[in-house]
Protein backbone atom coordinates (compact mmCIF):
# COMPACT_ATOMS: atom_id res chain seq x y z
CA UNK A 1 0.00 0.00 0.00
CA UNK A 2 1.15 3.55 -0.74
CA UNK A 3 2.45 5.68 2.00
CA UNK A 4 0.33 8.73 2.70
CA UNK A 5 1.24 12.37 3.34
CA UNK A 6 -1.61 14.35 4.86
CA UNK A 7 -1.57 18.17 4.76
CA UNK A 8 -4.01 19.97 7.00
CA UNK A 9 -4.96 23.33 5.51
CA UNK A 10 -4.89 24.61 1.94
CA UNK A 11 -3.94 28.21 2.37
CA UNK A 12 -0.63 29.58 1.13
CA UNK A 13 1.56 27.17 3.11
CA UNK A 14 -0.47 23.99 2.65
CA UNK A 15 -1.11 24.51 -1.06
CA UNK A 16 2.48 25.26 -2.04
CA UNK A 17 3.75 22.37 0.10
CA UNK A 18 1.33 19.88 -1.45
CA UNK A 19 2.25 21.01 -4.96
CA UNK A 20 5.99 20.89 -4.28
CA UNK A 21 5.66 17.37 -2.85
CA UNK A 22 3.52 16.21 -5.79
CA UNK A 23 6.18 17.44 -8.22
CA UNK A 24 8.85 15.57 -6.30
CA UNK A 25 7.16 12.22 -5.75
CA UNK A 26 5.27 10.00 -8.12
CA UNK A 27 1.74 9.18 -7.05
CA UNK A 28 2.67 5.48 -7.01
CA UNK A 29 5.10 6.28 -4.18
CA UNK A 30 3.03 8.61 -2.02
CA UNK A 31 -0.60 9.46 -1.77
CA UNK A 32 -1.02 13.18 -0.93
CA UNK A 33 -4.24 14.30 0.75
CA UNK A 34 -5.05 17.93 1.53
CA UNK A 35 -7.80 18.71 4.02
CA UNK A 36 -9.67 21.97 4.47
CA UNK A 37 -13.01 22.92 5.95
CA UNK A 38 -14.12 25.35 3.23
CA UNK A 39 -13.44 25.92 -0.44
CA UNK A 40 -12.46 29.58 -0.42
CA UNK A 41 -8.78 30.43 -0.84
CA UNK A 42 -8.42 34.15 -0.10
CA UNK A 43 -5.49 36.17 -1.42
CA UNK A 44 -4.83 37.73 1.97
CA UNK A 45 -2.44 40.52 0.87
CA UNK A 46 -5.40 41.95 -1.04
CA UNK A 47 -7.44 42.47 2.16
CA UNK A 48 -5.48 45.67 2.84
CA UNK A 49 -6.77 47.23 -0.37
CA UNK A 50 -10.48 46.39 0.04
CA UNK A 51 -11.31 49.09 2.63
CA UNK A 52 -9.96 51.79 0.31
CA UNK A 53 -11.84 50.51 -2.74
CA UNK A 54 -8.57 49.46 -4.38
CA UNK A 55 -9.55 45.78 -4.64
CA UNK A 56 -12.88 44.04 -5.19
CA UNK A 57 -13.59 41.42 -2.51
CA UNK A 58 -14.78 38.75 -4.96
CA UNK A 59 -11.59 39.08 -7.05
CA UNK A 60 -9.47 37.88 -4.09
CA UNK A 61 -11.17 34.49 -3.76
CA UNK A 62 -10.57 31.31 -5.75
CA UNK A 63 -11.57 27.66 -5.14
CA UNK A 64 -9.02 25.78 -3.02
CA UNK A 65 -9.15 22.54 -5.00
CA UNK A 66 -8.29 24.34 -8.25
CA UNK A 67 -4.94 25.47 -6.79
CA UNK A 68 -3.81 21.86 -6.27
CA UNK A 69 -2.03 19.86 -8.96
CA UNK A 70 -3.54 16.71 -10.46
CA UNK A 71 -2.86 13.71 -8.31
CA UNK A 72 -3.51 15.50 -5.01
CA UNK A 73 -6.66 14.43 -3.22
CA UNK A 74 -8.63 17.37 -1.82
CA UNK A 75 -10.90 16.53 1.06
CA UNK A 76 -13.35 18.96 2.57
CA UNK A 77 -13.80 18.16 6.25
CA UNK A 78 -13.71 19.73 9.69
CA UNK A 79 -10.87 18.49 11.87
CA UNK A 80 -11.68 17.39 15.39
CA UNK A 81 -8.17 16.46 16.52
CA UNK A 82 -4.89 14.82 15.62
CA UNK A 83 -4.14 11.58 17.46
CA UNK A 84 -0.35 11.63 17.54
CA UNK A 85 -0.11 8.18 19.11
CA UNK A 86 -2.21 6.58 16.37
CA UNK A 87 -0.83 8.68 13.45
CA UNK A 88 -4.40 9.57 12.58
CA UNK A 89 -6.48 12.71 11.97
CA UNK A 90 -10.02 12.52 13.33
CA UNK A 91 -12.84 14.56 11.77
CA UNK A 92 -15.95 15.98 13.42
CA UNK A 93 -18.17 13.75 11.23
CA UNK A 94 -16.68 10.67 12.93
CA UNK A 95 -14.45 9.64 10.02
CA UNK A 96 -10.65 9.56 10.29
CA UNK A 97 -7.54 9.41 8.11
CA UNK A 98 -4.19 7.76 8.88
CA UNK A 99 -0.87 9.28 7.82
CA UNK A 100 2.80 8.43 7.50
CA UNK A 101 3.74 12.10 7.45
CA UNK A 102 1.54 14.96 8.65
CA UNK A 103 1.97 18.61 7.74
CA UNK A 104 0.00 21.13 9.80
CA UNK A 105 -0.70 24.27 7.76
CA UNK A 106 -4.04 25.44 9.10
CA UNK A 107 -2.87 28.99 9.71
CA UNK A 108 -4.04 31.36 12.41
CA UNK A 109 -7.56 32.32 13.46
CA UNK A 110 -8.84 35.71 14.63
CA UNK A 111 -10.08 35.78 18.22
CA UNK A 112 -11.95 39.09 18.60
CA UNK A 113 -14.22 37.56 21.24
CA UNK A 114 -11.23 37.21 23.59
CA UNK A 115 -11.08 41.00 24.05
CA UNK A 116 -13.76 42.40 26.30
CA UNK A 117 -16.23 44.60 24.43
CA UNK A 118 -14.60 44.19 21.02
CA UNK A 119 -17.43 42.10 19.58
CA UNK A 120 -20.56 43.99 20.58
CA UNK A 121 -23.23 46.15 18.99
CA UNK A 122 -20.53 48.45 17.57
CA UNK A 123 -18.67 45.57 15.81
CA UNK A 124 -18.93 46.21 12.08
CA UNK A 125 -20.24 49.74 12.71
CA UNK A 126 -17.77 51.90 14.68
CA UNK A 127 -15.34 49.05 15.43
CA UNK A 128 -13.84 47.08 12.54
CA UNK A 129 -11.10 44.78 11.39
CA UNK A 130 -9.80 44.28 7.86
CA UNK A 131 -8.14 40.92 8.59
CA UNK A 132 -10.92 38.89 6.98
CA UNK A 133 -13.04 39.45 3.89
CA UNK A 134 -16.37 40.33 5.59
CA UNK A 135 -14.50 42.73 7.91
CA UNK A 136 -12.60 44.44 5.10
CA UNK A 137 -15.81 44.80 3.09
CA UNK A 138 -17.72 46.34 6.01
CA UNK A 139 -14.82 48.70 6.68
CA UNK A 140 -14.94 49.89 3.07
CA UNK A 141 -18.52 51.05 3.62
CA UNK A 142 -17.60 52.66 6.95
CA UNK A 143 -14.70 54.58 5.42
CA UNK A 144 -16.89 55.83 2.60
CA UNK A 145 -19.35 57.18 5.16
CA UNK A 146 -16.66 58.64 7.44
CA UNK A 147 -16.69 62.41 7.20
CA UNK A 148 -14.12 63.22 9.88
CA UNK A 149 -13.12 62.53 13.48
CA UNK A 150 -10.72 60.23 15.30
CA UNK A 151 -9.71 57.11 13.38
CA UNK A 152 -7.62 54.75 15.50
CA UNK A 153 -5.66 51.77 14.16
CA UNK A 154 -4.79 49.24 16.87
CA UNK A 155 -2.90 45.97 17.13
CA UNK A 156 -4.40 44.11 20.12
CA UNK A 157 -1.33 41.98 20.81
CA UNK A 158 1.28 39.74 19.20
CA UNK A 159 1.60 37.52 17.27
CA UNK A 160 -0.37 38.73 14.25
CA UNK A 161 -0.55 37.96 10.56
CA UNK A 162 1.38 40.45 8.47
CA UNK A 163 2.65 42.76 11.23
CA UNK A 164 3.20 45.59 8.74
CA UNK A 165 -0.40 45.61 7.44
CA UNK A 166 -1.75 47.87 10.22
CA UNK A 167 1.06 50.34 9.47
CA UNK A 168 0.22 50.15 5.78
CA UNK A 169 -3.43 50.77 6.65
CA UNK A 170 -2.42 53.96 8.49
CA UNK A 171 -0.32 55.19 5.54
CA UNK A 172 -3.09 54.41 3.06
CA UNK A 173 -5.69 56.09 5.30
CA UNK A 174 -3.63 59.31 5.11
CA UNK A 175 -3.57 58.99 1.31
CA UNK A 176 -7.30 58.06 1.13
CA UNK A 177 -8.49 61.05 3.16
CA UNK A 178 -6.21 63.43 1.27
CA UNK A 179 -7.69 62.15 -1.98
CA UNK A 180 -11.17 62.76 -0.57
CA UNK A 181 -10.12 66.25 0.51
CA UNK A 182 -10.98 65.77 4.19
CA UNK A 183 -7.57 64.85 5.64
CA UNK A 184 -7.64 67.98 7.86
CA UNK A 185 -10.85 66.71 9.48
CA UNK A 186 -9.40 63.28 10.34
CA UNK A 187 -7.14 62.61 13.32
CA UNK A 188 -5.17 59.40 12.68
CA UNK A 189 -3.65 57.44 15.58
CA UNK A 190 -1.63 54.21 15.50
CA UNK A 191 -1.75 52.24 18.76
CA UNK A 192 0.64 49.33 19.32
CA UNK A 193 1.70 47.03 22.18
CA UNK A 194 5.32 47.42 21.03
CA UNK A 195 7.62 50.13 22.38
CA UNK A 196 7.98 51.62 18.87
CA UNK A 197 6.42 51.39 15.40
CA UNK A 198 8.10 48.01 14.72
CA UNK A 199 9.97 45.36 16.68
CA UNK A 200 13.46 45.98 15.32
CA UNK A 201 15.22 49.32 15.85
CA UNK A 202 16.32 50.32 12.33
CA UNK A 203 12.94 49.58 10.75
CA UNK A 204 11.16 51.09 13.78
CA UNK A 205 13.02 54.34 13.20
CA UNK A 206 12.19 54.39 9.47
CA UNK A 207 8.52 53.43 9.90
CA UNK A 208 8.06 55.68 12.93
CA UNK A 209 9.49 58.52 10.82
CA UNK A 210 6.97 57.82 8.07
CA UNK A 211 4.07 57.88 10.54
CA UNK A 212 5.26 61.27 11.77
CA UNK A 213 5.71 62.58 8.22
CA UNK A 214 2.14 61.59 7.41
CA UNK A 215 0.74 63.14 10.58
CA UNK A 216 -0.19 59.85 12.28
CA UNK A 217 0.07 59.98 16.08
CA UNK A 218 1.91 56.98 17.58
CA UNK A 219 0.83 55.44 20.92
CA UNK A 220 3.17 52.68 22.14
CA UNK A 221 3.18 50.02 24.89
CA UNK A 222 -0.61 49.79 24.79
CA UNK A 223 -1.97 46.28 25.36
CA UNK A 224 -5.67 46.27 24.55
CA UNK A 225 -7.75 45.21 27.56
CA UNK A 226 -11.23 46.27 26.48
CA UNK A 227 -13.27 48.35 24.06
CA UNK A 228 -15.86 50.60 25.67
CA UNK A 229 -18.52 52.43 23.71
CA UNK A 230 -19.85 55.85 24.70
CA UNK A 231 -23.45 56.04 25.76
CA UNK A 232 -25.56 57.71 23.10
CA UNK A 233 -29.13 58.75 23.60
CA UNK A 234 -30.52 57.35 20.39
CA UNK A 235 -29.22 55.11 17.67
CA UNK A 236 -25.72 54.56 16.35
CA UNK A 237 -23.18 57.29 15.76
CA UNK A 238 -21.36 57.45 19.07
CA UNK A 239 -17.68 56.71 19.46
CA UNK A 240 -15.82 54.83 22.12
CA UNK A 241 -12.49 54.20 23.85
CA UNK A 242 -9.80 51.59 23.60
CA UNK A 243 -8.71 50.83 27.16
CA UNK A 244 -5.36 49.19 27.91
CA UNK A 245 -4.71 46.85 30.83
CA UNK A 246 -2.85 49.64 32.62
CA UNK A 247 -5.88 51.95 32.31
CA UNK A 248 -4.67 54.16 29.45
CA UNK A 249 -7.53 55.24 27.19
CA UNK A 250 -7.52 56.15 23.50
CA UNK A 251 -10.81 57.67 22.28
CA UNK A 252 -12.10 56.99 18.77
CA UNK A 253 -14.95 57.65 16.39
CA UNK A 254 -13.90 54.77 14.16
CA UNK A 255 -11.61 51.98 15.38
CA UNK A 256 -9.74 49.52 13.16
CA UNK A 257 -8.53 46.72 15.43
CA UNK A 258 -6.37 43.73 14.59
CA UNK A 259 -7.79 41.14 17.02
CA UNK A 260 -5.82 38.57 19.00
CA UNK A 261 -4.64 35.61 16.94
CA UNK A 262 -4.41 31.95 17.86
CA UNK A 263 -3.81 28.66 16.11
CA UNK A 264 -6.67 26.44 14.92
CA UNK A 265 -8.81 25.18 17.85
CA UNK A 266 -8.27 21.48 16.95
CA UNK A 267 -4.55 21.97 17.68
CA UNK A 268 -5.50 22.69 21.29
CA UNK A 269 -7.59 19.50 21.37
CA UNK A 270 -4.67 17.42 20.07
CA UNK A 271 -2.59 16.38 23.05
CA UNK A 272 1.06 17.37 22.74
CA UNK A 273 0.75 19.18 19.39
CA UNK A 274 0.39 22.86 20.30
CA UNK A 275 1.47 25.60 22.68
CA UNK A 276 -0.70 27.77 24.93
CA UNK A 277 -1.93 29.80 21.92
CA UNK A 278 -2.63 26.65 19.83
CA UNK A 279 0.35 27.17 17.55
CA UNK A 280 2.30 23.99 16.73
CA UNK A 281 5.55 23.49 18.64
CA UNK A 282 8.28 22.94 16.06
CA UNK A 283 12.03 23.22 15.81
CA UNK A 284 12.64 26.69 14.38
CA UNK A 285 15.22 25.45 11.87
CA UNK A 286 13.86 22.07 10.70
CA UNK A 287 10.09 22.77 11.17
CA UNK A 288 9.73 19.27 12.67
CA UNK A 289 7.26 18.87 15.52
CA UNK A 290 8.79 18.67 18.97
CA UNK A 291 6.25 15.95 19.75
CA UNK A 292 6.72 13.51 16.82
CA UNK A 293 9.34 13.12 14.07
CA UNK A 294 6.74 12.43 11.35
CA UNK A 295 4.82 15.66 12.03
CA UNK A 296 5.80 19.05 10.63
CA UNK A 297 4.23 22.51 10.61
CA UNK A 298 4.75 25.67 8.63
CA UNK A 299 3.15 28.99 7.85
CA UNK A 300 0.99 30.80 10.39
CA UNK A 301 0.19 27.51 12.19
CA UNK A 302 3.79 27.11 13.35
CA UNK A 303 4.83 28.55 16.72
CA UNK A 304 8.03 30.22 15.53
CA UNK A 305 9.70 33.52 16.45
CA UNK A 306 9.10 34.60 12.84
CA UNK A 307 6.59 36.86 11.19
CA UNK A 308 3.24 35.40 10.19
CA UNK A 309 3.44 36.34 6.51
CA UNK A 310 3.03 34.58 3.18
CA UNK A 311 6.70 35.02 2.35
CA UNK A 312 7.58 33.01 5.46
CA UNK A 313 5.34 30.16 4.27
CA UNK A 314 7.04 30.32 0.87
CA UNK A 315 10.58 30.22 2.24
CA UNK A 316 9.70 27.57 4.83
CA UNK A 317 8.07 25.41 2.13
CA UNK A 318 11.34 24.92 0.32
CA UNK A 319 13.10 23.75 3.50
CA UNK A 320 10.16 21.67 4.70
CA UNK A 321 9.80 19.65 1.50
CA UNK A 322 13.52 18.88 1.59
CA UNK A 323 13.29 17.77 5.24
CA UNK A 324 10.24 15.59 4.59
CA UNK A 325 12.29 13.87 1.89
CA UNK A 326 15.11 13.25 4.36
CA UNK A 327 12.66 11.92 6.95
CA UNK A 328 11.04 9.57 4.42
CA UNK A 329 14.47 8.28 3.43
CA UNK A 330 15.33 7.65 7.08
CA UNK A 331 18.10 10.26 7.03
CA UNK A 332 18.80 13.04 9.53
CA UNK A 333 17.17 16.38 8.67
CA UNK A 334 19.61 18.90 7.21
CA UNK A 335 17.32 21.56 5.75
CA UNK A 336 17.45 24.70 7.87
CA UNK A 337 15.02 27.63 7.77
CA UNK A 338 16.82 30.85 8.75
CA UNK A 339 13.72 32.93 9.56
CA UNK A 340 13.80 34.68 6.18
CA UNK A 341 10.91 37.11 5.70
CA UNK A 342 10.27 39.85 3.21
CA UNK A 343 7.39 42.25 2.90
CA UNK A 344 6.38 45.12 0.68
CA UNK A 345 4.99 47.96 2.81
CA UNK A 346 2.50 50.10 0.89
CA UNK A 347 2.86 53.76 1.87
CA UNK A 348 0.29 55.44 -0.40
CA UNK A 349 0.75 57.77 -3.37
CA UNK A 350 1.85 54.78 -5.53
CA UNK A 351 4.91 54.06 -3.41
CA UNK A 352 6.04 51.24 -1.13
CA UNK A 353 8.95 50.14 1.04
CA UNK A 354 10.50 46.70 1.08
CA UNK A 355 11.96 44.95 4.11
CA UNK A 356 14.00 41.73 4.16
CA UNK A 357 15.25 40.01 7.33
CA UNK A 358 15.65 36.73 9.24
CA UNK A 359 16.03 35.41 12.80
CA UNK A 360 19.42 37.07 13.26
CA UNK A 361 19.43 40.05 10.90
CA UNK A 362 16.97 42.88 11.40
CA UNK A 363 15.50 44.73 8.39
CA UNK A 364 18.32 46.92 7.07
CA UNK A 365 18.62 49.50 4.30
CA UNK A 366 20.29 48.57 1.00
CA UNK A 367 18.96 46.65 -1.98
CA UNK A 368 17.22 43.30 -2.60
CA UNK A 369 18.12 40.66 -3.63
CA UNK A 370 21.65 41.98 -4.38
CA UNK A 371 23.54 45.26 -4.62
CA UNK A 372 21.44 46.03 -7.68
CA UNK A 373 17.76 45.52 -7.01
CA UNK A 374 14.74 46.93 -5.23
CA UNK A 375 15.55 49.52 -2.55
CA UNK A 376 15.18 48.31 1.05
CA UNK A 377 13.56 50.42 3.78
CA UNK A 378 13.08 53.26 1.34
CA UNK A 379 9.93 54.42 -0.42
CA UNK A 380 9.91 53.83 -4.15
CA UNK A 381 7.54 53.43 -7.07
CA UNK A 382 9.36 50.20 -8.06
CA UNK A 383 8.41 48.59 -4.74
CA UNK A 384 4.76 49.59 -5.24
CA UNK A 385 4.80 47.98 -8.69
CA UNK A 386 6.45 44.92 -7.12
CA UNK A 387 3.64 44.66 -4.60
CA UNK A 388 1.00 44.85 -7.34
CA UNK A 389 2.85 42.34 -9.54
CA UNK A 390 3.02 39.90 -6.66
CA UNK A 391 -0.65 38.94 -6.95
CA UNK A 392 -0.06 37.29 -10.33
CA UNK A 393 3.06 35.54 -9.05
CA UNK A 394 1.11 34.30 -6.03
CA UNK A 395 -1.52 32.42 -8.06
CA UNK A 396 0.68 31.32 -10.94
CA UNK A 397 4.08 30.64 -9.42
CA UNK A 398 4.13 30.63 -5.62
CA UNK A 399 1.03 28.49 -4.98
CA UNK A 400 1.89 25.96 -7.71
CA UNK A 401 5.18 25.50 -5.83
CA UNK A 402 7.55 26.84 -8.45
CA UNK A 403 10.77 28.56 -7.46
CA UNK A 404 10.58 32.32 -7.92
CA UNK A 405 13.64 33.43 -9.93
CA UNK A 406 16.27 35.02 -7.70
CA UNK A 407 14.17 34.60 -4.54
CA UNK A 408 15.45 31.67 -2.51
CA UNK A 409 14.75 30.47 1.00
CA UNK A 410 18.00 31.72 2.54
CA UNK A 411 18.12 35.46 3.22
CA UNK A 412 20.55 37.16 0.79
CA UNK A 413 23.41 38.97 2.51
CA UNK A 414 24.56 40.98 -0.50
CA UNK A 415 23.12 44.43 -0.93
CA UNK A 416 22.44 45.08 2.75
CA UNK A 417 24.11 47.86 4.72
CA UNK A 418 25.40 46.06 7.80
CA UNK A 419 24.82 47.42 11.34
CA UNK A 420 27.87 49.72 11.34
CA UNK A 421 26.42 51.54 8.32
CA UNK A 422 22.85 51.13 9.46
CA UNK A 423 22.98 53.38 12.50
CA UNK A 424 21.63 56.22 10.37
CA UNK A 425 19.35 54.62 7.76
CA UNK A 426 18.84 56.47 4.53
CA UNK A 427 15.06 56.30 4.94
CA UNK B 1 26.26 47.33 28.81
CA UNK B 2 26.64 48.47 32.42
CA UNK B 3 27.68 46.74 35.60
CA UNK B 4 25.62 47.10 38.75
CA UNK B 5 25.49 45.32 42.09
CA UNK B 6 22.54 43.35 43.50
CA UNK B 7 22.72 41.39 46.77
CA UNK B 8 26.40 42.25 46.99
CA UNK B 9 27.26 40.64 43.64
CA UNK B 10 28.18 42.55 40.46
CA UNK B 11 26.02 41.74 37.40
CA UNK B 12 26.02 42.93 33.80
CA UNK B 13 22.90 44.65 32.41
CA UNK B 14 22.20 45.55 28.78
CA UNK B 15 21.39 49.09 27.60
CA UNK B 16 17.72 48.67 28.52
CA UNK B 17 18.44 47.28 32.01
CA UNK B 18 17.88 43.55 31.34
CA UNK B 19 20.32 40.90 32.55
CA UNK B 20 22.90 40.10 29.87
CA UNK B 21 23.60 36.74 31.52
CA UNK B 22 20.66 35.10 33.34
CA UNK B 23 23.10 32.79 35.15
CA UNK B 24 24.29 35.78 37.20
CA UNK B 25 20.84 36.13 38.79
CA UNK B 26 19.97 34.81 42.24
CA UNK B 27 16.66 34.88 44.12
CA UNK B 28 18.21 37.20 46.69
CA UNK B 29 18.58 39.89 43.99
CA UNK B 30 14.88 39.96 43.06
CA UNK B 31 13.59 42.14 45.94
CA UNK B 32 16.27 44.77 45.23
CA UNK B 33 15.43 44.91 41.52
CA UNK B 34 11.70 45.02 42.34
CA UNK B 35 12.21 48.09 44.54
CA UNK B 36 13.80 49.88 41.57
CA UNK B 37 10.46 49.34 39.81
CA UNK B 38 8.38 50.63 42.72
CA UNK B 39 7.36 47.14 43.88
CA UNK B 40 8.01 47.22 47.63
CA UNK B 41 7.23 43.61 48.39
CA UNK B 42 7.34 40.48 46.26
CA UNK B 43 4.31 38.35 47.17
CA UNK B 44 3.72 34.68 46.36
CA UNK B 45 1.77 35.85 43.29
CA UNK B 46 4.78 37.84 42.08
CA UNK B 47 6.99 34.81 42.62
CA UNK B 48 4.59 32.59 40.69
CA UNK B 49 5.13 34.86 37.67
CA UNK B 50 8.90 35.18 38.17
CA UNK B 51 9.34 31.41 38.46
CA UNK B 52 7.29 30.92 35.28
CA UNK B 53 9.43 33.52 33.46
CA UNK B 54 12.65 31.72 34.41
CA UNK B 55 11.23 28.33 33.34
CA UNK B 56 10.01 29.69 29.98
CA UNK B 57 13.37 31.30 29.32
CA UNK B 58 15.20 28.07 30.15
CA UNK B 59 12.95 26.11 27.77
CA UNK B 60 12.51 28.54 24.87
CA UNK B 61 15.44 30.94 25.07
CA UNK B 62 13.13 33.95 25.42
CA UNK B 63 10.74 35.21 28.08
CA UNK B 64 6.99 34.99 27.45
CA UNK B 65 4.78 37.82 26.18
CA UNK B 66 2.02 39.22 28.42
CA UNK B 67 -0.52 37.16 26.56
CA UNK B 68 1.34 33.90 27.06
CA UNK B 69 1.84 34.80 30.71
CA UNK B 70 -1.91 35.34 31.03
CA UNK B 71 -2.67 31.99 29.37
CA UNK B 72 -0.08 29.80 31.01
CA UNK B 73 1.31 31.27 34.24
CA UNK B 74 -1.86 30.86 36.26
CA UNK B 75 -2.14 34.65 36.75
CA UNK B 76 -4.64 36.58 34.60
CA UNK B 77 -3.53 39.53 32.47
CA UNK B 78 -5.56 41.89 34.68
CA UNK B 79 -3.79 40.66 37.80
CA UNK B 80 -0.43 40.76 36.03
CA UNK B 81 -0.90 44.50 35.52
CA UNK B 82 -1.84 44.88 39.19
CA UNK B 83 1.31 43.02 40.22
CA UNK B 84 3.60 44.76 37.71
CA UNK B 85 1.83 48.04 36.86
CA UNK B 86 4.44 49.32 34.40
CA UNK B 87 4.12 46.35 32.05
CA UNK B 88 4.36 42.75 33.27
CA UNK B 89 6.44 41.19 30.49
CA UNK B 90 9.30 43.67 30.73
CA UNK B 91 9.23 44.42 34.46
CA UNK B 92 8.93 40.76 35.45
CA UNK B 93 11.73 39.86 33.02
CA UNK B 94 14.01 42.41 34.68
CA UNK B 95 13.18 41.18 38.19
CA UNK B 96 13.53 37.54 37.07
CA UNK B 97 16.95 38.30 35.58
CA UNK B 98 16.25 37.29 31.98
CA UNK B 99 16.78 39.23 28.72
CA UNK B 100 14.02 41.36 27.15
CA UNK B 101 11.25 39.11 25.79
CA UNK B 102 11.57 39.01 22.01
CA UNK B 103 7.94 38.52 21.08
CA UNK B 104 7.03 37.48 17.58
CA UNK B 105 6.69 40.07 14.90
Amino acid sequence: MNRRIVILGSGTAGTLTANRLRRLYDRSEYEIVVVDQNDEHVYQPGLLFVPFGLAEPHALVRPRGRQLLDGIEYRRAEIDQVDLDADRVRFTDGDSLGYDVLVVATGAVLLPEETEGLVGPAWGKQVHTFYDLPGATALHRALEEFEGGRLVVNVADLPLKCPVAPLEFSFLADWYFQRRGIRDKVQLTYVTPLDSAFTKPVAAQALGGLLKEKGVELVTEFTLGSVEMDEVESGPGGGGRLVSYDGTEVPFDLAVVVPLHGGAPYVGRSEGLGDELNFVRVDQRTLQSKARPNVFALGDAAGLPASKAGSVAHFEGEVLVHNIGRHLAGEPLDGSYDGHTNCFIETGFHKALLIDFNYETEPLPGHYPAAVGLPLLKESRANHLGKLAFEWLYWHSLLPGRDLPGIGSAMPEHGKSRPADAAHPAA
Amino acid sequence: MTTTTYAGTPVVLDDEGFFADPDQWTEAMAPEIAKEHAIDELTDRHWKVLTFMRAEYAEKGTGPTVRVLGKASGVSVKELYQLFPKGPAKTAAKIAGIPKPKGCI
